[in-house]
């Protein structure tokens, strides 16, 4: 397969912080790939170097097998990017933000409106409204629309969910599918765990380190210890009462359940003994596939 | 848990009108004492407007509202003094320490002098934010800013503390012990109003209320909800409600 993005050890600091610690990933031509972790791991910092805005410490990153720095003008051409932030201009309309990205990339609406018309054709109603105005949503819709008129071979969305409600969300990777059947390799962080399964392949990212980099099934499939679910009305003195218990090696609330994992040892009966034993109120007790977040918390923990 | 059948919010056909647009459409609710109640919807359903009067911040067009026992027409300035709120962004002062920025909310609130030294050591102490306690704000990572921020929402003992959007973007780990704050503060008697964007947040409320057009479609335990709608998240349920109409 085809290379759209590769990094080799990629380090950047800023002043005693070291954002990124030494990096390697390896992004496919065509496909969606998320980088996923929480605030402060280094996923803004390390799409900025991929986007050419920032120069790496050390370490070597391409895109299409063109340097990051010696070859920043082709890439900026190949390559649209969504910032956090909404970066548009508020006190131009629609349609003056989206003319403007598309003529400062050399082009027009009118060449590439079959790319955009999906995501455009819902705006086009407001297309008079300043920026400003509009809701989340739209205000999201907008700017993906700006980073594709040129239309890119890579784009990169730096948490483009973040903040946005569930519909929206979900329509918007929706849109994303589409894109990438078009070829487009799309490079997403999320903070939220819940949307690795969304992505073909996903980089779990903390602190500056990648944890494992694989599809979200084998990443799951990899997590070889036992995890049970506990159902109850009493969370809070549930897990009062597994943390007493001396083979449990994790237990969190997850929702209104709790995860537990048990010592390689112990059996599930063990388990529902000691809780049988310990615990006042009613319960259930159930195996369960571990989720991804179940997975980051193990690769973590693992780490440490 | 004590008297948990009292309500300590209480919202009778509750109408909110901006001109000829209606936000908040015969809202009916209750939310019982040490409850960890989830308040959901998208972009514009309604949520913001209710929340503000929940606050005492605005006045509705009709209906009958009480917070903590006080009416939502007659009372904000008591509405005001018996609720927290946290918001996403953690209004905290950058500049300021730890203990800084608790002296400087508990004084807000009308605490004296002795009743915060002492309040302040139980806190830190609860939180494990001792090592930490004279950093400023600006120098502390996400996940302790968010301690802090629910921290200082409850000091002054609230009877209910509001929390917006309260864990976006933190790590599985900080997010785990900040709910496990949030259920210790409703075992001892606090109840938490939750909004939030993300469905697997609201997997963690005793019951959650689902809003969508500015009325209410659902409101009920999450285990309920998706009973009820025979799927598996809380995501699906709210899909199914709020999505085409």
């Amino acid at each position: 397969m085809d290379i759209a993005i590769s990094g080799n050890k990629v380090k950047k600091g800023f002043g005693n912080i070291d954002a990124i610690k030494g990096i390697d990933f390896e992004i496919n031509k065509g496909e969606i790939f998320g980088f996923i972790g929480p605030d402060g791991g280094g996923k803004t910092t390390l799409f900025r170097i991929i986007t050419t805005l920032l120069l790496p410490d050390s370490g070597k990153v391409s895109i299409n097998g063109l340097d990051i720095i010696n070859d920043y003008k082709s890439i900026r051409k190949i390559m649209g990017y969504m910032p956090q932030r909404f970066s548009l201009y508020n006190d131009l309309t629609v349609y003056e933000n989206l003319n403007f990205f598309a003529s400062v990339y050399g082009t027009s609406i009118e060449e590439n409106y079959n790319l955009i018309r999906d995501i455009y054709s819902q705006l086009e109603p407001f297309k008079n409204r300043r920026a400003g105005k509009l809701s989340g949503g739209m205000k999201q819709k907008l700017a993906l629309s700006c980073a594709l008129i040129h239309k890119p071979e890579i784009l990169i969305l730096d948490e483009p969910t973040t903040g946005v409600d569930a519909i929206s969300r979900i329509e918007f990777w929706e849109i994303l599918h589409k894109l990438a059947e078009q070829n487009i390799t799309i490079v997403v962080a999320t903070p939220y765990m819940d949307e690795a399964s969304r992505c073909n392949r996903v980089a779990l990212i903390q602190d500056g380190y990648i944890l494992t980099i694989d599809t979200p099934t084998k990443i799951i499939e990899n997590f070889t210890e036992k995890i049970y679910q506990i159902n109850s009305t009493n969370t809070y003195e549930l897990l009062n009462v597994l943390k007493k218990c001396k083979f449990i090696s994790s237990a969190f609330a997850y929702g209104s359940a709790v995860h537990a994992t048990i010592d390689k040892d112990k059996k599930e009966n063990d388990l529902f003994i000691f809780l049988n034993n310990n615990f006042n109120s009613a319960f259930t007790l159930n195996q369960i596939n571990p989720t991804i977040e179940d997975c980051f918390m193990n690769l973590i923990n693992s780490n440490n | 848990m004590t008297e948990t059948n009292e309500n300590i919010i209480e919202v009778r056909n509750l109408i909110k009108k901006f001109g000829n647009f209606t936000a908040n459409d015969n809202l009916t609710f209750a939310v019982k004492k040490s409850e960890i109640f989830g308040f959901l919807g998208a972009n514009g359903a309604g949520k913001t407007t209710a929340i503000k009067i929940l606050c005492g911040l605005a006045k509705p067009t009709s209906g009958l509202v009480k917070v903590a026992g006080y009416d939502v027409y007659r009372e904000t300035e008591l509405i005001k003094k018996n609720i927290g709120y946290m918001s996403q962004k953690f209004s905290l002062y950058e500049d300021l320490t730890i203990i800084e920025n608790i002296r400087f909310y508990a004084g807000i609130y009308g605490m004296i002098h002795n009743e915060i030294k002492e309040k302040t050591e139980y806190f830190i102490e609860k939180f494990r934010l001792n090592k930490i306690r004279n950093t400023l704000i600006k120098d502390i990572p996400l996940g302790w800013k968010q301690k802090l921020a629910f921290l200082v929402a409850i000091f002054h003992n609230p009877k209910i503390v509001f929390l917006d959007e309260p864990t976006s973007g933190v790590d599985p780990f900080t997010r785990r012990q900040f709910w496990e704050l949030i259920y210790q503060t409703a075992n001892d008697g606090i109840t938490i109003f939750v909004t939030t964007h993300y469905m697997d947040e609201a997997e963690y409320c005793n019951r959650i209320c689902i809003l969508a057009d500015g009325r209410i479609k659902a409101l009920d335990s999450p285990a309920e909800l998706k009973n009820k709608h025979n799927v598996t998240t809380i995501e699906e349920v709210f899909v199914k409600l709020a999505r085409n109409n």
